[in-house]
């Protein structure tokens, strides 16, 4: 761990009297886009902190040495130096030679260029949620990237309404997603974990709440999990409350906008195939639990401003989200 | 009453401008305590989502549009024509009509906070939510269906045209109007920086203002200038307002930068240190500034080349800075610095502006900026930049002239208690957002989640807002103080070397009783060279005209936010009404008879 970082996170951890975790910082890369980034900035820091000291010290110290004093003479009426100006134009100058060779070097190394075997994730951002779609396996899923820790990645990414971005700070920098292009970023992790992201471009009144995670898995893992989502959805026990809750599901207004593999084609909100099986729910906001699905279905706008999901007309009774519930965390 | 709304006196118009922009300078303050108030603790409810979009909209829309710009504009007009020996600008009923348009716009854009039930809204506010960048596609009416982002387009519309006035106003003014001798390597840093502001003013709005024409025909006639679906792209808009955004940074900072250099040497006793160089730096800059835009875009995706370059180019424009930087520092070498109120916030701007500056060259490195840009640590860039630097340089020059302006002097123990404060408060209230930043939270967002482990840092940066605010207060408390309690001031209380130093303070209202002969670049003082000039005479030797007041510019400005009206309501006889209002106005002006 570079000496800077713990520097800053003394700071940040004496201002803020707890020490962390940050899973969104920037400085705990566990990628190696992440780590070029953090070269780069390790450098440029040190140069900035450098400049900083400098510069600063020679103002206090100016200001201290010629203040005002009563019987000091009338300062001498300089106007200028050739030489002096020369010399601090090209002083900075020269620190930037140091700076800029590196970045372009690094701008080169993270452009988003992949090895052929990479796997290749297509990112398309929704006002307010991520949808995830993984073209050679054929599965789509969303909110929760699944990557396995072994393979390098390369994310496409896109938007299917106005500009977001995609960020998991630990992975390394991010990309906007604009729509009509498409931007790529390759990074291979280098730890398993669970990342947190979000989404870093204003798009509407819920950018706030556009949340994302990262799972990298091993690679025994991420394969069991691509198993489990390219499996047809668990059908429910006859006579269970799951099984009336799929009833409530197919002649209720979801089915409009959400796909369930083999019950409904809806595109607009996010693929619920393998909802049970994800850790949160409404993009990262909320534990995936029956209390908060619960009011979620009930109520989204009031958990998400201007979520497109409205309030059901007429509403649903207790017992129709009840067992809607049930249905949708039996789709595991 | 009639004699403040008629006037055509640039020192008058100076005043209205400085007492409107600093009414709204303290709204903006306001929409960012509450911005602060909602992120002082994770999950805040102070204000919904939409509100706070609105909030930070208008925060950064107003700062930039109706608070720093027009508080420099107040100096443009008071002390330029005082600086450069003229009797008033070249148009001074041009003069006029700017500032009328400015607060018309301002008002027009600030009535969206009240008027949301005049459009079936379901809140009394319908301000602008799209943020002060709009990005399209965003701003489209499919996305943004409310007369929110029309108040903002329409607002800026007409801003720009008081700010295009302005810009050519002045520009005339200090290549036409100098008095005799006055040659331009002899004509004070301040106006010097105001000229090249103006120049980057009269090419830079030209090019916000079509990407609002854009938006305007998107929004209300249909047209697909940023319509994905239509082939277009929504980058479009992203280069336009960065083409004008960057040279508007300049814009708000070149106008500091020169009153810093008015600041330090009278308060050093000592010429500005490499004044041709600091000039000519300050001229660079304004053309360099031309070339940096797509560094607002490193996250855009705009490939390495492009990338590459604009980094590139980005660095470059450290040199200059770097260079007016050592030049101040050079200037307080060897003086005998008097530590005034208006030394104090000049040192802080260029203690505060060198942290912004290098914060600003961490992000000029692209992959660096793909961690930083849209987050926090971007915001701490731009505030220790336009606060700590344009702010601290504006009320430098507050207290260096308010005497000049006013005719009292500000009380200095409470100038330095207001200094402190704001000095204190402003590091506390943007230096965390550095680590804020890093440690992964994004911008222009209503909530935070507790579990990013930066909620005790948002508290301390709110506590330091609040401090900023105290510090306002005091300055006010100062300023009510100084009305009836303040010292009379002789018209140099300072020991000043330029013009304005050498008439009656506040001056008479034709400024020069005889219009001076200027021989060399610091009049007033005695140097190596030469003895200090002769001040005018304390009575005009021959009488003076001086033109009346006219009611033709507050005419013609008032036609356009009619006209503004017309699209915002739907309504078209609007449209020929505030036409016929412009036309009428205009007229009358260009005809009115001048008893000479």
């Amino acid at each position: 761990m570079p000496r800077y970082r713990l520097c800053l996170l003394t700071v940040a951890l004496a201002v803020s009297g707890c020490g962390g975790p940050f899973p969104q910082s920037t400085l705990e890369p566990r990628s190696d886009f992440g780590w070029a980034i953090d070269h780069l900035f390790t450098d440029i820091f040190w140069w900035a902190a450098g400049v900083f000291l400098v510069v600063e010290t020679l103002l206090v110290v100016t200001l201290i040495r010629f203040r005002h004093r009563e019987g000091r003479p009338a300062p001498r009426p300089t106007h200028g130096h050739t030489v002096m100006e020369i010399a601090w134009t090209l002083a900075p100058a020269v620190i930037l030679v140091f700076v800029a060779v590196p970045t372009v070097r690094t701008i080169f190394a993270t452009a988003g260029e992949a090895p052929a075997d990479a796997l290749k994730v297509d990112v398309i951002g929704h006002q307010w949620w991520w949808e995830f779609q993984y073209p050679e396996l054929g599965l789509v899923t969303a909110n929760e990237l699944h990557l396995p820790l072994g393979r390098p990645v390369q994310l496409s990414i896109t938007s299917a309404d106005v500009i977001h971005s995609f960020w998991a700070p630990t992975l390394g920098g991010k990309r906007d997603a604009i729509p009509g292009r498409v931007n790529r970023i390759a990074f291979r992790a280098d730890s398993v974990g669970d990342y947190s992201g979000q989404c870093a471009e204003f798009c509407g009144a819920s950018h706030a709440n556009m949340r994302l995670r990262v799972v990298v898995d091993s690679d025994s893992g991420f394969g069991r999990w691509a198993t489990v989502q390219l499996a047809g959805p668990a059908a429910p026990a006859p006579g269970t409350l799951a099984e009336r809750g799929k009833a409530v599901f197919a002649r209720s207004a979801c089915l409009g906008c959400h796909t369930i593999q083999g019950v409904s084609p809806g595109i607009i909100g996010p693929n619920l195939t393998h909802v049970g099986g994800r850790t949160t729910i409404a993009s990262g906001l909320f534990p995936n639990d029956s209390a908060h699905l619960a009011s979620w279905i009930a109520d989204a706008p009031s958990l998400k401003p201007g979520s497109l999901m409205t309030r059901m007309q007429p509403p649903l009774t207790d017992a129709d989200i009840a067992a809607l519930v049930a249905y949708l965390a039996s789709l595991r | 009453m009639k004699h403040w709304i008629t006037t055509t006196d640039h020192k008058r118009i100076g005043l209205l401008y400085f007492w409107t922009a600093f009414c709204f300078f303290l709204i903006g303050g306001l929409e960012a305590l509450l911005i602060r108030l909602q992120l002082a603790q994770p999950n805040g409810h102070l204000v919904s989502a939409e509100t706070y979009n609105q909030l930070f909209t208008m925060h950064g829309t107003t700062m930039v549009f109706l608070a720093l710009m027009p508080l420099s504009a107040s100096f443009f007009n008071y002390i330029v024509p005082l600086q450069i020996g003229a009797r008033d600008v070249a148009f001074p009923r041009l003069n006029a009509f700017s500032y009328w348009v400015f607060l018309l716009g301002g008002l027009l854009l600030n009535a969206s906070w009240l008027v949301g039930p005049l459009f079936q809204a379901p809140h009394l506010n319908v301000a602008p939510d799209g943020g002060w960048f709009g990005y399209a596609n965003l701003t489209e009416r499919q996305f943004s269906p409310g007369p929110n982002i029309d108040f903002w387009l329409l607002g800026l519309q007409i801003l720009g045209i008081s700010s295009l006035a302005a810009g050519f106003n002045f520009i005339v003014t200090i290549l036409n109007m100098r008095a005799p001798g006055m040659k331009m390597l002899r004509v004070p840093a301040f106006s010097w920086m105001t000229l090249v502001t103006q120049f980057l003013v009269i090419t830079a709005f030209p090019v916000i203002t079509v990407g609002l024409v854009f938006l305007m025909f998107d929004r209300f006639f249909g047209t697909h200038f940023y319509v994905t679906a239509a082939g277009a792209t929504p980058l479009l808009w992203q280069h336009l307002f960065w083409l004008f955004g960057h040279p508007e940074v300049y814009i708000l900072i070149l106008p500091a930068m020169g009153i810093v250099s008015e600041v330090l040497p009278t308060f050093a006793r000592k010429p500005l240190f490499g004044y041709t160089v600091v000039v000519f730096s300050g001229v660079l800059i304004g053309f360099m500034g031309w070339g940096v835009w797509s560094h607002h875009m490193f996250s855009v995706g705009l490939g390495p080349i492009a990338d590459s370059v604009f980094a590139g180019t980005t660095m470059l424009i450290a040199v200059p800075t770097g260079v007016k930087i050592f030049n101040w520092i050079a200037t307080l070498w060897g003086g005998d610095i008097r530590g005034t109120t208006a030394l104090h916030f000049a040192v802080g701007f260029i203690a505060m502006f060198i942290i912004g500056g290098l914060s600003g060259v961490t992000h000029a490195s692209p992959p660096a900026d793909l961690q930083q840009t849209d987050t926090y640590y971007v915001v701490a860039h731009i505030h220790y930049v336009l606060f700590g630097g344009t702010v601290l340089g504006l009320f430098a020059g507050i207290y260096y002239w308010w005497p000049k302006m006013t005719g009292r002097l500000l009380s200095e123990p409470l100038g330095k208690w207001h200094f402190w404060l704001t000095f204190l408060g402003m590091n506390l209230a943007f230096f965390p957002m550095h680590l804020i930043g890093l440690l992964g939270m994004p911008r222009r967002i209503y909530t935070y989640s507790p579990d990013l482990g930066v909620s005790a840092l948002n508290l301390v940066s709110t506590l330091g807002a609040f401090l900023i605010a105290v510090a306002i207060l005091v300055f006010l408390v100062n300023v009510l103080r100084t009305r009836t309690h303040g010292r009379p001031a002789p018209n140099d209380p300072w020991g000043g070397a330029t013009l304005e130093w050498s008439i009656p303070s506040p001056p008479p209202v034709y400024n020069f009783s005889v219009i001076p002969t200027v021989a060399n670049r610091l009049p007033r003082w005695k140097t190596e060279h030469h003895e200090p000039m002769r001040d005018p005479p304390a009575v005009p030797p021959a009488p003076i005209h001086v033109p009346d007041g006219s009611w033709w510019p507050l005419v013609a400005a008032l036609g356009l936010p009619v006209l503004a009206l017309a699209p915002l309501t739907h309504t078209l006889w609007l449209a020929f009404l505030g036409a016929a209002i412009l036309l009428v106005g205009i007229y009358r002006w260009a005809f009115e008879p001048f008893d000479v």
